[in-house]
């Protein structure tokens, strides 16, 4: 007899026992099945959640620590350094220039930021390469003017409280986008707490359907 | 322990419902289609600080306020300025393209010098030196009249210091290339004597009568013109095309009156004639009318008889009279001269006998019609102190009265009586007829200086190139021309540094007279050429500088004006296509195809239609019923006494049988791989044919052949 004869003749046998689930002599495989299944699902949902973001943002440092909390009181509000023109432009990250109203190339405290800045900067009458954490793609066009002095928001509504930080935390980019990690959120859902959690496109579309009862079209940003 | 299959799969399925109900797709799908978007390729400007600046462009005629939108100083758009007396907002397509002339690939980098046929830079110093060597050799020899030059046009302070050289180095012989606005100031001389031009109030016309006008394809200044022409219809005004082919003007008309190529002249004389035989003129205003008008009616009404004007233009008797009495009826009536842009080859006769058409209707000076206005007087330059070389030089008899006659003088002589040549912002290697011959009596010259921003058709035959800053690189006066109701002088500032070590054309002639030394430098003794601007526009400098424009002239020019009929009278001679081939061929103002200095820039030049240009395939227009075994698309090949040139036909029912419509303003052979080498030059087809009483080239078209390649 050959063996696919054999293999035939007992076929049915071998075949229901391979093929019975809860036979007891063979369920090591079921085990480690369910064990490799668990540490896998583990591994690669805490990887996903913890170590995915590291991968997927690399840090950077601004050029120097800048003071907020500092700044706000020596002149009183954002608009002093960040102000709309009169065409309605926003100026956005001061100039070099603008900061020379008080700032020399003599330190005025004895920071070591304060040192770099005076140093490397005004000295040098070089700009800032500041990384901003707001920067929106070069297809949105955005008006500060419209939100600001129309819509009467508030700084904060979509910067949050940036005015109450001493620090500069470390600039995150996403490496596939190039884009800051504060459009998406922090939060790796994109989850969101506050109003100025995230920058996307729909948190405009949201608030603009909440003010005005409407999403509001393409062209009024792509432009 | 045995790791099977199942272990596998539960390894599988487990990392797979991980990474499922963890946060990586959603986000990993989300960031791929943005990395999409950002791939390296795709150009993204530099970001800074946004800033907007206003200035005067000066790519044609039109002197259009404009904003240039910049980051970190660096001009990125530009866009029409709103208000502004010129163009209110609008823009035309040469205007936004503006900041590609910055960075075109033909400009002009540094001063150069021809050396064995090869452009070789050179210092500005050398440059100049080189320059008023030659010139100054001239002096030497007492034949300071030797020296020519010709500029775009003569309007401003640019050419004003043009004259003033030419004036202290002591030559007579300053010409300027055929623009609308010379045609204009030609036929407001002849009629009314020196001193005028005429401004056209089309804003408020309610009757335009156009003889092939483009209104809308670049006449005048394109942008007013064009606003114009769109409110027309809300005004109520009427217009009347009178041209062979149905241009964008002609389409958009109330009403298009196709005529045969050449005689729009002899219309408007029979149309002159319906108006004095019916008694349908303005009588208060021909009490103004001096020289010969008893012998222009006289000669009217034997030499343009109805049957006969009808035969020659080939529009009905009862057409010419029935349009004649509506322009005469109407309250404000325009006639508008000037084919296509109205530059070129135009005459003086037509020019005259539509002009007279306005004078006999009365509405001149009046709202809604034809303004016979002083020339803008806002220039002070001093009196050119002239040492006697200059003096001598000076009071010699010009060489010729345009740059035509002056290239016939030279093709005669087997010596050319012009030593050295100064060109300034003109191209007439490409832009007037019959370039080779041009091209051919340059070379005779013995010294050429290009005082230019790109590499064009003229400075690659000239020997030194003192290359120019373009309009958004330098300051300088803008004055409005050609036909706007008011004279509005705008400032260009600079917009940006130099991008290339180039200089203003007002600090190069500067230059050359401090190089020359002597008398000339002490007639040059500004420090610059903004100091000189400054002061020789000290009446309106203030407000110029504050608001960036003047408007000159706003009011209805004052007072009666004289009208000499003395030129038509005489009955010049219309000035006919040459040869005698069956069709006759007449160059397209194209509107995105400036046909004269600059080139179009390579964006212009992507919005040309496939039916003008295809690949570097020239298409030349021809109606169907004239077309024989022309097939549409199909290659030919077209001959005129000038030439012949290979083309492709396409149909078009919109252009009179027996014509063949070109574009003019393609076939340039400049060094920029965007522009040259596209199409053909018409004016390569077409040979001058001076009009006598003019001394102008008034060659509109030529008589042609085609047949099938």
């Amino acid at each position: 007899m050959s063996e696919i004869e054999n293999k035939t003749e007992h076929g049915s046998m071998d075949g229901a026992t391979a093929g019975t689930a809860g036979d007891p002599k063979n369920d090591t495989g079921l085990g480690l099945g369910v064990i490799f299944f668990i540490v896998a699902f583990l591994i690669c949902f805490l990887s996903g959640w913890l170590l995915f973001p590291k991968l997927l943002y690399s840090k950077h440092e601004q050029p120097f620590n800048f003071d907020h909390v500092l700044h706000v009181e020596e002149t009183g509000d954002c608009e002093s350094c960040h102000y709309l023109r009169e065409d309605g432009t926003f100026s956005g990250i001061p100039k070099t220039e603008s900061c020379l109203d008080c700032h020399t190339d003599e330190p005025m405290g004895d920071t070591k930021d304060e040192a770099i800045f005076a140093g490397d900067y005004v000295a040098k009458e070089q700009e800032v390469p500041w990384y901003v954490y707001a920067r929106q793609p070069d297809c949105v066009f955005f008006s500060h003017a419209a939100h600001i002095n129309a819509a009467g928001m508030d700084c904060k509504s979509c910067h949050g409280p940036i005015d109450e930080t001493r620090t500069s935390r470390p600039y995150e980019e996403n490496k596939l986008t190039g884009y800051s990690r504060d459009i998406w959120g922090k939060n790796i859902w994109g989850i969101k707490k506050n109003s100025w959690d995230r920058m996307k496109m729909n948190d405009c579309a949201v608030c603009h359907e909440k003010e005005t009862g409407h999403k509001g079209y393409c062209f009024q940003c792509h432009k | 322990m045995k790791v099977d299959r199942r272990s596998f799969l539960g390894l599988g399925i487990g990392a797979v419902a991980g990474i499922a109900i963890s946060p990586v797709g959603a986000k990993l799908t989300d960031d791929f289609s943005i990395w999409t978007q950002n791939w390296p390729w795709t150009p993204v400007p530099p970001d800074g600080e946004v800033s907007y600046d206003r200035t005067v462009c000066h790519l044609c005629p039109g002197a259009c306020g404009i904003s240039v939108r910049k980051i970190d100083g660096r001009p990125v758009k530009i866009e029409g300025l709103d208000p502004y007396p010129v163009n209110n907002g609008g823009v035309c397509l040469h205007g936004i393209a503006g900041l590609q002339y910055l960075y075109d690939p033909s400009r002009v980098k540094s001063p150069m010098k021809k050396v064995n046929n090869r452009f070789v830079p050179i210092s500005w110093d050398e440059a100049l030196t080189m320059v008023a060597d030659r010139l100054g050799e001239l002096r030497n020899d007492q034949k300071p009249d030797t020296l020519a030059c010709i500029t775009g046009s003569d309007q401003g302070s640019v050419p004003g210091l043009f004259k003033h050289f030419m004036a202290a180095f002591g030559s007579p012989n300053y010409l300027t290339m055929p623009d609308l606005e010379s045609w204009l100031v030609r036929t407001a001389k002849t009629l009314h004597g020196d001193a005028y031009t005429l401004g056209f109030d089309i804003d408020h016309s309610d009757f335009i009568l156009s003889f092939g006008a483009g209104l809308i394809d670049g006449w005048g200044s394109p942008v007013a013109c064009i606003q114009t022409m769109g409110n027309r219809r809300q005004r109520q005004a009427t217009l009347v095309q009178i041209e062979p082919r149905l241009s964008n003007t002609a389409a958009s008309a109330n009403q298009w009156i196709p005529i045969n190529p050449g005689t729009e002249a002899d219309l408007a004389m029979g149309m002159c004639a319906v108006l004095l035989k019916e008694n349908l003129f303005d009588p208060v205003f021909a009490q103004g009318f001096k020289g010969g008008f008893m012998r222009f009616t006289a000669m009217v009404q034997k030499e343009y008889p109805l049957d006969k004007v009808a035969g020659v233009t080939g529009i009905s008797a009862a057409d010419i009279q029935k349009t004649a009495v509506a322009f005469a009826k109407a309250k404000m009536p325009v006639a508008l001269p000037g084919k296509g842009r109205g530059e070129g080859a135009q005459n003086l006769k037509e020019f005259a006998a539509v002009h007279t058409l306005n004078c006999l209707s009365g509405n001149v000076n009046k709202q809604g019609g034809t303004f016979v206005k002083p020339l803008p007087k806002y220039l002070n330059f001093p009196d050119p102190v002239q040492d006697a070389v200059a003096l001598k030089g000076a009071a010699a008899a010009p060489l010729a009265g345009s740059v035509q006659e002056l290239v016939t003088r030279i093709d005669k002589s087997g010596e050319s009586p012009v030593k050295a040549l100064l060109v300034y912002n003109a191209n007439p290697c490409f832009a007037l007829n019959d370039p080779s011959r041009i091209r051919a009596a340059f070379e005779k010259i013995p010294f050429k200086v290009c005082v230019t921003s790109f590499m064009d058709e003229t400075a690659m035959v000239s020997d030194v190139i003192l290359p120019v800053s373009t309009f958004l690189e330098r300051m300088e006066d803008v004055p409005s021309k050609a036909g706007l109701a008011a004279t509005v002088v705008g400032l260009s500032k600079p917009m940006i540094k130099p991008v290339f070590n180039t200089r203003s054309p007002g600090d190069v002639v500067i230059g050359m007279a401090r190089a020359l030394g002597g008398d000339m430098a002490k007639n040059f003794a500004w420090d610059s050429y903004d100091a000189c601007l400054e002061q020789v526009t000290a009446r309106i400098w203030g407000p110029l500088v504050r608001k960036g424009h003047v408007v000159l002239s706003e009011n209805l020019p004052a007072g009666s004006v004289e009208t000499d009929f003395e030129f038509l009278a005489q009955n010049p001679e219309t000035v006919k296509p040459a040869g005698d081939l069956e069709f006759t061929l007449i160059p397209i103002d194209y509107f995105r195809v400036p046909p004269t200095v600059p080139a179009p820039s390579p964006f212009a030049i992507k919005t040309v239609s496939d039916r003008i240009l295809k690949g570097t395939d020239m298409f030349v227009e021809i109606n169907p019923q004239s077309a024989k075994n022309l097939k549409d698309g199909g290659f030919a090949t077209l001959t005129t006494p000038a030439g012949s040139v290979p083309v492709r036909v396409h149909f078009n029912d919109g252009i009179m049988p027996g014509v063949i419509g070109m574009v003019k303003g393609l076939g340039h052979t400049l060094d920029n791989k965007y522009v040259s080498g596209k199409g053909v030059n018409i004016n390569a087809l077409i040979s001058p044919k001076i009009e006598p009483d003019s001394g102008m080239d008034a060659a509109f078209g030529i008589k042609a052949g085609i047949s099938k390649a």
